[in-house]
Parts: C-alpha cells; structure tokens; sequence
C-alpha cells in the first residue's frame, strides 16, 4: 500500500467555548490524489486545511504531511515545511499589490534562498505554462480575476511542492475565469500534482477532483474513497 | 453609557498598545517639556530671585569710621528715595588662619547681630548664625570655595592680638554679597582692638533701582546725608548682578535649544501618533458610519480615544517634569541662592494645555477627514498602502544582492512617503539630540580644560592669592587670577625657582607669571597684566587667533579686551605701566576669562621696561602623564624649600555649572532619544498592523519568523540611516550655534578645539545612532509581527 501523503488521525480543533470546529476527524490522502472537500459554511473545510498547511495546530490528533508531523512543528520550522511541501492557492488570490507578477511568483523561492537568477528563470518557466508570461511585469491590480488566480498558482507552484492545496480557486471568480481555473488544476492533477481543494461548488469538484470528502459539522459525512471502497 | 462613550471606551481598550504609546509620548513631552520650561524661567533670573527673596540691598555703603559716627551712618536711611535700610554695620577686613595654619584669602567680615532685617536677609545654608564670641559665619560663593567640612572647624584671626581662635558655625549666602563673612559686633570690636571697627556698612533699597541713573540718584541722596568724604565706597546691585549672572546666562541659549528641540519632537511625534491612530481606524469608522453615526459622532469619538490617553500621559508628565526640575534647580539653588522649588505652576499648564490642545487638533483634522468619507469609500479603505506609491523602491531593492526578507523591507517607507518623512524627522531629532549633547558636553570639558592645563603651582608660604587655593584640596585657579587686595610677592631668585622646576622629575612643561596693573589706551579703567615667563607658555592659553607670543612688546588679548579696545589681532596699541608708555602689537586672541576677558597676558620682558624689578609670583607646572600630582608638589617643596617657595598639587574638580549642563543635557537627551524611539515605534505598529495580511500571505509562503522580524527591522533601516545622517549634521550645527552663542553671551569667541568637537568617526556614529534608534523602536513591533498567527493575518480584511 502506498504511504499517504496526508493523514490525519483524530484531529479535534477546538476554538474557545464553541462546538469545536473539527471533531475527531480521521483522513488519509494518497500521492496523487484529487480532493475535494465539501462542505457548508462553518462545517471545518478552512480548518482542515489550513491544519494540513501547518497554518494552525490541532487542539488533539495529529496531522502528518510527506513524513512531517505537522501538528508539532514550531513557527519556523512550519514555514519551512510550507516552503518546501506545501502550495497555497487562496480565494481571493492573495497576491502582493506592491510586487510585479513575476516577484510575486519568485516570493517563495527567493524566500526559501533560491538565487534571483534561478528563481526568474523558474518563475518565467511557470507563467509560461500558465500562460500568463505576457503579464510578468505588470502588477495583480492590472490583471482579470482568472490571471490573478493562476498567477497565484504559479506562485504556490515555485518550489514544486508535492502538495497543492486550494482554498475555494474559484469562489471570487466569474464563470469563464473559474472555467480558466478549473482547466488548470484538471491538468495539473493530470501532470500528477497531488491536490486538495476545499470548495461549495460542485462542478469544481466533480470537473477537477477525483475524490470528495463531505464535511458537516466538524466530521467526515461522507468520503467517496471509502463509498467506492464499500 | 451612550453609544457614543461606548464607542469612545472600547476604542480606547481594544487599541491598547496606540493607547499606551499615546500615554507615554504624550507623557515624554510633557516631562520634557515641563523640565526644560521650568528651567527656562529658572534661569533667566535665579540672582533676581534671590536678590527679591532676600530683599538684596540696591546699594551697599561703606563709611569711614573715622570719618562719620554711628548715628549719622544712621540716620542716613531717610534720604531721599530710601525705601528702607540695614546697618550700620561696624565690618572690616580681616586675615584668617585655617587649622593647618595657612592663611586663607583676607576676609570683609561684618558685625551682624542676625541674618534678618529690612533688607540683605542672609540665608544660612548650613549650621546657625554667629551668636557669641568666637564664633564666625563664612559665605558660600566664588570668593572662598569652602568644602563642606570647614564647619564646626577652629580657625584663628591672625590680625587680631593673641591670633585668637574662632570657630565656623555656620555657612550663609547674600546675594547681594554684602560680605564674606559674619560676627557679632562686639565679637567684630574685640578682633579689631582699641581703634574700633574700621568701617561702617549700610545696605539700601530704593523707591526706584531699575538703572544705573536711579541707583546713582540714591546714592547722591545718601551721600549728601552724611558728612562730605564720609562714604567711602558703594557698590550698586546692578554690578553685583553682572558679575553673579555671568554663568546664568550660559544656560539660557543651552535650554532654549533643548526646549526648541522639545518642543518640535512632541508636536512631530504627537501628531504622528494620533494621525496614525485615526488613519488606521478608518474601517471602524465606516462601520460606525453604516451603523448610524453622524460625521459630529465620529469626530467626538476619536478625539476622545485620543484625548484619554492623552490627558493621563499629560498629568504623569506634568509631575514627572516637576520631579526631576526641583533636584536640578536645587543645584542651581546652591549655586545662586535661590531657594524655590522651582515648580512653575504656569509652565504645568501652558504645556499640559499645549500638548492637550495638540493632540485635539491633530485628532479633530484626522477625524474630520475620516468622518467625511462616504460609509462604503471608509469600508473599502484597504489596510495596505494604496497601489501605485512606492512601486518603484520595491522594483529597485528587488534586484539587490540581499536576503529577499530585507529587499522587501526596504521598499516598506517609500510605500508611505509622508509618514516615513515624519519618522526620518523623528530620528533626526533624537540623533540631534545625542550629538548635540556629546558634543556640548566635550565643548565645556574643554573650555574646563583650559583651566585644568596646569596640575601644581608654586608660590610662597603663606601668602597665597585672593581666589587662590581654600584649606584643604586645592582648586585650579588656571593660568590667572583674580586682583585681590593681597599680591602674591615675587620671587627674589625666579632663575633659581625654574631650574628647580625644571630638573624635577616628573616636570613636563612650566610658565611663570608676574603680575601687574597697567591701562590700556581706549579703555577705562586699570587692566590685570600678566607677564609671563618660561619656554612653554604657549601651551596654557588656547589661541582663538593670531600667534602666541613670540618676544617683547607683543601681547595676547580676548575678544572682550579686543571689543572694548575696538583692535584687532596685528593692530598696535599703547599700554600705560606706572606712568610709561609701552606700545605694543596685539599679536594673538586667546581665550582667557580672567578678570572678565580683560586680562593683558604679554612677555615679563614688555613690562621690565615700566618695571625693571618685575619677577614671577607664581609658577604653574604641568606634569608627564602618570606623575603623581600629591607626590610631585610633596618632593619639588622639598626641592624648593631653601629658596622660599612651596608647591601645591591642584585640584581638577570640573565646574558646578558644566556638571549641571552635562546632567541636564543627559537627562534632556535621554528623553528625546525615547520618544524618537516611541515614534518609530508607533509607526512601525501602525505598518505591522496595515500590513498584517501581506504579512499573512508571506508567512503563508514559508517566511520565518526571523524573516519576518528581519523585514521588520530592514523597514527601519533607510529612514534610520536617513534620520540619523541628518541628526547628526543638525546637531553639530546646534552644538556649534548654542556654544558660539553661550560664549558670544558673555563676549567671548572660542577656539577651533572647543568648537571643533567632533572626529570623523564620532560624526559616523552619531549617524548610525539614529540607525540604532529607529531599530530599538522597530524590536516589539517586529517580535509581534513574527508572533503573528497566519490564519489569523488572512483573516484580518
């Protein structure tokens, strides 16, 4: 059996008072994988995700990324651990007004202490591929939603991370940027990128996922994995 | 509670950190500014104050004994004008043995039965007034020196028959320095024998005494009251409060530069602060707004956000400004003999309403705008800058060779070009400040100096100069004296006493000097010479211009003496020394405070021409580093016993008024240097907390906290560098203008080594002082920037 990329094991997060926000959930997700979490508000799609991108810890359980406890990493070492494994794909795309496009994109290698020359060239390689190279001087302001969105992806796919996760892609989008989206991570997926998106929207899911986890309440509803395992 | 103080007491809680920076700088330029206000008024009439408190005599008469009875002295306190009187008092001028049998300077001592009266109120600063025989009050001030411990001492009149002894019970102070000390009268009549007391002394306040003229007009009145050539001196409080204000006034340019510098620091930083505070509620303003707020209600909430703080960092202020002015000015007490604690109730008000009046103002412009902008414009108002400023830095540090953390910290202040102007402004200020008070401090430490040249002088047993050492450690008279009614006698073998000092061990430079009085063609009045002797002269006196002497008939003169004279260094003039002219060229301006800047300093071989038996007096002798002063004046006594003469080590002890100007300059510096340190501070808060998503995003891209801290700091960096490079040249220049402008105050101009202070590398840190200011600022900030939650940095829209 293959190791799991992600797994987390009977992860509680708990905020102050409230029900928590995640209830002794347990996932694992294999290299590879498309996954969708869905989800209505408030049921621990965020949480989740941010536990798997070492942004938050877990109040019990642990949550364990390529090998990496990350339920016990230190502020350091979890950004360490993001720079190196993890790829961020927000909803609101997230970009640096200030920086130009291609900085944008270079932010994370050049943070990790890749050369600028290195990272220019890594980075032209990515917009290329995302077809957004003819913006690299330009700032986020000036570009469409859809370009921001795969700017952002180029951005979370820098320092080639085995892991991509992405926080509802296309919820700030219109319909034809969402579709632009959408193609991307179905190729990606395709290319072999193990990817975790956290999203309402149903066709995302069923376009770009080859796997859905349904959350209610802070607890797996219901995994196709396991569906298609019964 | 209305929503209103709702609003108001939440704003003021939840933002506790603006809170508290609001509090404190508030109360930093309240302190300082109380402190430097307070001393302002202090000094610009510590002897008017003490003169007033003591009802200080207009004028001070002495009549001939010989020449007027007691009553008729009496009597004449109803001459015209006279508003009231003390005396007469029998005085006469007596010399004293301390217990080791030196003489000290001849003493003005006054029959006084009590230190009261209708005018001249002698404050006892130490021990009891002279109540029985043998008992003697001494004056603290200039004339004596007198260590603390003299009192309760058994000293002897050696004027008077049998040298009796008499024992110092108390030390006292008149400002009107009526005399340099006190007896009882008939203590005084025993001391002076059959004849009697010599003199009698009447004090005087006139209905008017504000000019020379109206002083004089008294003066003719009470003459006119008492036999013709009765008076035989009187000297006007005008002349006592020249010669006392002399130091006083070095303060006043001192504080005013401090308080400008206050004062400009609390207004900069104090608007940056509440600006910054508004401009970052914006959104809760929108919010507010959208709620139902009028513009009016928004305006008074966050002037009262800002006004709370303020008022309490204000009263602190006010009483931790107090607090540290009564210690200061008792210092200064000490030195004029005011007794006021200094507290200026007026000066608490003006500046507790000033900076109140401040931070309502910048808070009602700040408010005001934001109360204007539409509700949905004040949501959208982002946290981040507005695209567009500041692009072109973030371009260019980009591509510099550095840590990406670092270039994206650099570009951080051209993002907020105005703000970040205001925080240069603010490290500009406190760098001034350490440079200025560095290099005032080494300014007065060398005009010290000057008079510390000399470590040993040599004169002879028991016949010391007026001002000359006290009992017990030496002072550093320089090279120089005062006149005193008693002249050090020459000595009968000069040539014998420099090849003493010459061959001791330990001797690394000597200059003799004899004294003399002369004239000078063009100023009235007889002038102190000194002539001088031996090879090293030129190494006690600091040239402001010109050469040091280089032979006879050349003098060295200070900018009074040249003013007065209306010369120039190369012009020639002619002195007059008992009756024969000597003309001479004016060679060199030196920087000489003796006898006020008048002092004739010239060869001994200019005035043997007037005065062919002209010799030294007095030596001064600078030792090689690491001789031991005590040891050498110990062994060279030895050596010059057989030739009459004795050496005494001096003491350097620096000057009560440049110890109080060096606290204060700390102090004052001290409290810059932290509200510089607040205002960055409050800036880079306010940069943390609008830039906390961007700071979300990097941290969610793998920065670390020590990257982060690192962009934090670099975000300091150029205005520090900036601010502190033009601190420094600000302070040099403040440093040069206050230190021109304190000697000019009292006539004289400086020399190139009191002015030019500053080496290459001081100027190089004092520039990275302000580097040093803008990163302590930017720690806390960067520590809560690194501590920042990333979840909780997306979240914050």
């Amino acid at each position: 059996m293959t190791t799991p990329l992600i797994e987390l094991h009977e992860v509680t997060r708990r905020y102050d008072e409230g029900p928590p926000a995640l209830r002794e959930v347990s996932l694992s997700v294999a290299p590879g994988e498309a996954v969708a979490i869905l989800g209505p508000s408030g049921s621990g799609k965020s949480t989740m995700l941010n536990l798997v991108a070492g942004l938050d810890r877990p109040s019990t359980g642990t949550v364990t990324v390529d090998g990496v406890r990350v339920d016990q990493l230190g502020e350091a070492a979890s950004a360490r651990y993001r720079r190196a494994r993890i790829g961020l794909v927000f909803q609101f795309f997230n970009l640096l007004d200030d920086l130009t496009v291609a900085d944008n994109v270079m932010l994370p290698a050049q943070l990790a202490g890749m050369g600028r020359g290195t990272a220019q060239r890594r980075a032209a390689e990515l917009l290329g591929r995302l077809g957004v190279d003819r913006h690299a001087g330009a700032y986020p302001g000036r570009l469409s939603g859809g370009e921001r969105q795969r700017v952002a992806v180029a951005r979370a796919l820098m320092n080639r991370p085995p892991l991509l996760l992405a926080d509802e892609p296309t919820g700030a989008l219109d319909t034809a940027s969402g579709e632009e989206v959408m193609r991307l991570l179905t190729e990606l997926h395709a290319d072999g990128q193990t990817i975790v998106v956290v999203t309402h929207d149903l066709v995302l899911a069923e376009r770009c996922a080859t796997r859905t986890v349904q959350l209610l309440d802070g607890q797996v509803a219901a995994d196709s994995a396991l569906e298609r395992t019964r | 509670m209305s929503a209103l103080a709702r609003v108001v007491r939440a704003g003021v809680g939840r933002r506790r950190v603006q809170t508290i920076v609001i509090g404190l700088v508030v109360m930093i330029a309240v302190t300082s500014a109380v402190l430097g206000g307070s001393l302002m008024v202090a000094s610009r009439g510590p002897f008017d104050r003490a003169f007033s408190q003591q009802q200080g005599a207009h004028l001070t008469a002495q009549f001939d004994a010989g020449a007027v009875t007691e009553a008729q002295v009496a009597a004449s306190a109803s001459a015209a004008g006279v508003a009231g009187s003390a005396g007469p008092f029998p005085n006469a001028e007596l010399n004293l043995n301390n217990p080791m049998g030196n003489p000290v300077p001849p003493l003005t001592v006054v029959g006084r039965a009590d230190p009261g009266g209708a005018v001249d109120r002698v404050d006892i600063v130490d021990g009891r007034w002279a109540t029985g025989p043998g008992e003697i009050v001494l004056a603290t001030g200039e004339h004596l020196r007198l260590p603390p411990q003299v009192l309760g001492q058994r000293w002897t009149v050696s004027d008077a028959p049998g040298s009796p002894s008499v024992t110092v019970v108390g030390f006292a102070r008149s400002a009107s320095q009526t005399a340099d000390a006190w007896t009882t009268p008939a203590q005084l009549a025993a001391w002076t024998g059959p004849d009697g007391p010599r003199a009698y002394q009447m004090l005087y306040r006139f209905t008017e005494a504000g000019t020379a003229a109206q002083v004089q007009a008294g003066r003719t009145a009470v003459q006119a009251s008492v036999p013709a050539a009765a008076l035989d001196s009187a000297v006007s409080w005008l002349d006592v409060r020249r010669e006392a204000t002399g130091e006083t006034v070095l303060l006043v340019p001192f504080l005013i530069a401090f308080g400008m510098l206050g004062v400009v620091m609390a207004v900069l930083i104090i608007g940056n602060v509440i600006a910054g505070a508004v401009s970052t509620a914006t959104r809760r303003i929108g919010i507010l707004k959208a709620l139902g707020f009028t513009p009016a209600q928004v305006v008074r909430a966050y002037v009262g956000q800002a006004l709370i703080p303020a008022a309490v960092g204000a009263a602190l202020g006010v009483v931790a400004g107090n607090l540290l002015t009564v210690p200061i000015l008792a210092q200064t007490d000490q030195l004029y003999g005011t007794d006021d604690n200094g507290v200026a109730l007026w000066v608490d008000a003006v500046v507790a309403g000033g900076a109140l009046t401040l931070v309502a103002v910048t808070a009602l412009a700040a408010a005001a705008r934001a109360g204007r902008l539409r509700s949905v414009d004040a949501l959208a108002v982002g946290r981040t800058p507005r695209p567009g400023r500041g692009r072109w830095a973030a371009r260019l540090t980009s591509r510099l060779p550095i840590s990406r953390p670092v270039t994206l910290g650099l570009a951080h202040p051209f993002a907020r070009p105005v703000r970040a102007v205001s925080v240069v402004a603010a490290i500009a200020f406190g760098a001034a400040a350490v440079t200025f008070a560095v290099g005032l401090g080494t300014s007065l430490n060398r005009i010290q100096e000057v008079e510390d040249i000399a470590d040993v002088q040599v004169g002879q047993p028991h016949r010391v100069p007026r001002g000359g050492p006290p009992p017990g450690p030496g002072q550093p008279p320089g090279p120089g004296q005062p006149r005193g009614p008693v002249q050090p006698q020459p000595f009968d073998d000069p040539a014998a006493i420099e090849r003493v000092i010459a061959d001791q061990a330990g001797t690394d430079g000597y200059l003799g000097m004899a004294r003399s009085e002369i004239t000078a063609a063009g100023i009235t009045g007889e002038l102190d010479a000194v002539a001088v002797t031996g090879p090293d002269g030129a190494r006690y006196y600091r040239m402001v211009s010109g050469t040091w002497l280089t032979g006879p008939a050349q003098i060295v003169v200070s900018t009074p003496f040249l003013t007065a004279a209306g010369k120039e260094v190369g012009d020639r003039i002619v002195l007059t020394d008992k009756g024969v002219d000597l003309p001479v060229t004016i060679v060199g301006e030196a920087f000489n405070l003796d006898d006020d800047g008048m002092q004739v300093v010239t060869d001994v071989a200019t005035l043997r021409v007037a005065e062919p038996e002209l010799a030294p007096s007095m030596y001064y002798v600078t030792l090689g580093s690491g001789t031991d002063a005590r040891a050498y004046a110990k062994a060279l006594t030895a050596a010059l016993d057989p030739l009459g003469a004795v050496a005494d080590g001096l003491s350097h002890e620096p000057d009560e008024m440049i110890i109080i100007i060096n606290a204060l300059t700390g102090l004052l510096s001290l409290l810059l240097m932290v509200v510089a340190g607040l205002g960055v501070l409050n800036t880079v808060v306010l940069e943390t907390r609008e830039r906390v998503h961007d700071l979300g995003v990097h941290k969610a891209l793998g920065m670390t906290p020590r990257q982060t801290t690192a962009m934090v700091i670099a975000s300091v960096v150029v205005t520090g560098l900036v601010g502190g490079a033009v601190g420094a040249g600000v302070g040099v220049l403040l440093q040069r203008t206050v230190i021109t402008e304190m000697a000019s105050s009292v006539g004289f101009r400086l020399p190139g080594s009191v002015l030019d202070v500053y080496g290459s590398l001081d100027l190089l840190l004092f520039g990275l002082g302000g580097l040093v200011i803008a990163v302590v600022g930017a720690l806390l900030p960067a520590g809560w920037a690194a501590k920042t939650r990333v979840a909780v940095a997306l979240r914050t829209e």
